[in-house]
């Protein structure tokens, strides 16, 4: 690759440093105007009006931790579809379009299944899943 | 090599000039061209994202028969510039238990992520900053950082309806990403390549050239994607993260001032932005209506005022809808992602590949019409 084939991707490095020095600028612009009374009651994290109890860093629900992991299974099925949709145009135009449908439609069919198991487990309802276990269980 | 706004003014004789001028260094004169042209589209997209406040108020105003804002400035245009010294000089607080560095950082990313998604957005058939070979891939990758920045802030404040909002935000974003990716997936099925000159140069005049009346997947497609874009954009019906109902305010709840106004700013730019994907995707992007092969410069501002107008409608479209349904339960909103919509956009893409191979890639309009 010459240098100047990177050329094309110059903007993006402008546009992101162009995004840090507008951060950094509206930062140090309002170090600059705004007043500065800082007071331990303005510092504490918004609860009602109430006293803050305990940290919020805490125990969370397992159902976004459930959601992140299907998240992560389709994205990556997604993301090695992209090579073949891109060149799926030409292959038909090649003629190949009936293989290449094929072997598409064997991937799809993956994902398919994937969504359809963890539809069967419940994990795609927000609440539903516990009931579900729990009626597998009694069987 | 990538077709960029260098490579297209290259072709004309004035570059030479410049090139004359730089002493014949290409790549300082590129680095030129990009810097005033980045500055120029965020300079546009800024106005239209500060603008975007106030035609939400305006519009909502207007569809709750009230005034909205008309007090700065002749029918309160200038509220804007209000709103921005209001935010400057507003006083910067922190929660003393928060993690100081990732509070700094959350709005950092949230900015970098909408300003890198810019790079890509096909304004017309030569000015699109960088037409990358893998330009709608790198849009879906790049605007994940808004999500991880949405997180960072409801984590990094612990307060707890911060932490709430970031959860819930996160949720919703990685999930919604996965009927949008199908969506796509889609169309650069059928249009061969992954860049955005590829698949707007393939809707070329009259709108049934559109990949939105291509054949009847893409047209339940485009809806699919609406719907998903909308929801990774926090907007309402989707504004879960946010809800000013039960959450104060979701993820920005210990956000004042200048970082505050960052996250909006980044919100509003990233609606723009996923209007005028919508638009370059779907709905023929910055093509003109009739075929002429003239290459001329003016014909090229033509070309980036019927991109905006496009967009601008679907904008129009996001906030009439916010202000129109109500809020989904979470509930609801995971059994319409993971339910309804990733289900349909499988459906579209197998749809769409059959309809590739079946009809030789040939659009509805054109098998009606004949050969």
């Amino acid at each position: 690759m010459t240098p100047a084939s990177f050329d094309g991707l110059m903007p993006i490095v402008i546009l992101m440093a162009i995004a840090v020095a507008l951060f950094l600028g509206g930062h140090f612009l309002s170090v600059y105007l705004s007043p500065k009374k800082p007071s331990h009651l303005k510092s504490t994290p918004y609860e009602c009006g109430e006293e803050p109890v305990g940290t919020a860093w805490s125990m969370f629900n397992i159902r976004f931790y459930v959601v992140g992991l299907i998240f992560i299974i389709f994205d990556v099925e997604s993301v090695l579809m992209f090579p073949v949709a891109a060149i799926f145009k030409e292959m038909n135009e090649m003629g190949e379009g009936g293989y290449v449908l094929i072997v598409f439609l064997s991937f799809v069919s993956i994902l398919l299944e994937g969504i359809a198991y963890c539809w069967k487990k419940g994990d795609l309802d927000w609440v539903k899943s516990y009931q579900i276990s729990a009626n597998k269980g009694k069987k | 090599m990538n077709q960029t706004i260098v490579s297209y003014l290259s072709k004309y004789e004035f570059y030479k000039t410049l090139l004359d001028l730089f002493g014949g260094n290409e790549s300082l004169l590129a680095f030129v061209i990009y810097l005033i042209a980045a500055l120029v589209v965020i300079l546009v997209c800024a106005t239209i994202g500060g603008f975007g406040t106030y035609a939400e108020r305006k519009i909502s105003a207007d569809l709750q028969a009230r005034m909205g804002p008309n007090r700065v400035g002749p029918y309160g245009l200038l509220q804007v510039l209000a709103d921005g010294i209001k935010m400057i000089t507003k006083e910067d607080i922190m929660p003393f238990a928060a993690d100081k560095f990732l509070f700094y950082l959350a709005p950092l990313l949230a900015l970098v992520g909408v300003f890198a998604t810019l790079a890509v957005v096909p304004w017309s058939s030569g000015f699109a900053l960088t037409d990358l070979n893998v330009g709608v891939f790198y849009l879906i990758a790049i605007s994940s950082l808004v999500g991880l920045g949405i997180f960072l802030g409801g984590y990094a404040s612990n307060s707890k309806w911060s932490m709430l909002g970031g959860m819930r935000g996160a949720s919703q974003i990685i999930s919604y990403e996965i009927p949008v990716t199908l969506s796509v997936l889609a169309i650069v099925l059928m249009a061969g390549g992954m860049s955005f000159g590829t698949i707007v140069g393939q809707q070329k005049g009259l709108p049934f050239n559109w990949y939105l009346f291509h054949n009847p997947f893409t047209f339940i497609g485009f809806f699919v994607y609406f719907t998903g874009a909308l929801a990774e954009t926090n907007r309402a019906p989707f504004d879960l993260p946010e809800a000013e109902s039960e959450l104060v305010s979701g993820y920005h709840t210990e956000y004042t001032g200048m970082r505050f106004g960052f996250f909006a700013l980044a919100e509003y730019i990233e609606i723009f932005v996923v209007c005028g994907v919508a638009a370059a995707l779907f709905l023929g992007g910055s093509n003109l209506p009739i075929n002429i092969n003239i290459d001329i410069l003016p014909l090229q501002f033509v070309e980036i005022i019927i991109f905006i107008t496009k967009t601008l409608l679907l904008y129009y479209v996001v906030i009439w809808i916010r202000w129109t349904l109500p809020r989904l339960r979470v509930d609801q909103l995971m059994s319409i992602c993971w339910k309804y919509l990733t289900p349909i956009a499988i459906f579209n893409l197998v749809g769409c590949a059959i309809w590739m191979v079946a009809f030789n890639g040939r659009s509805l309009a054109d098998l009606i019409i004949g050969h």
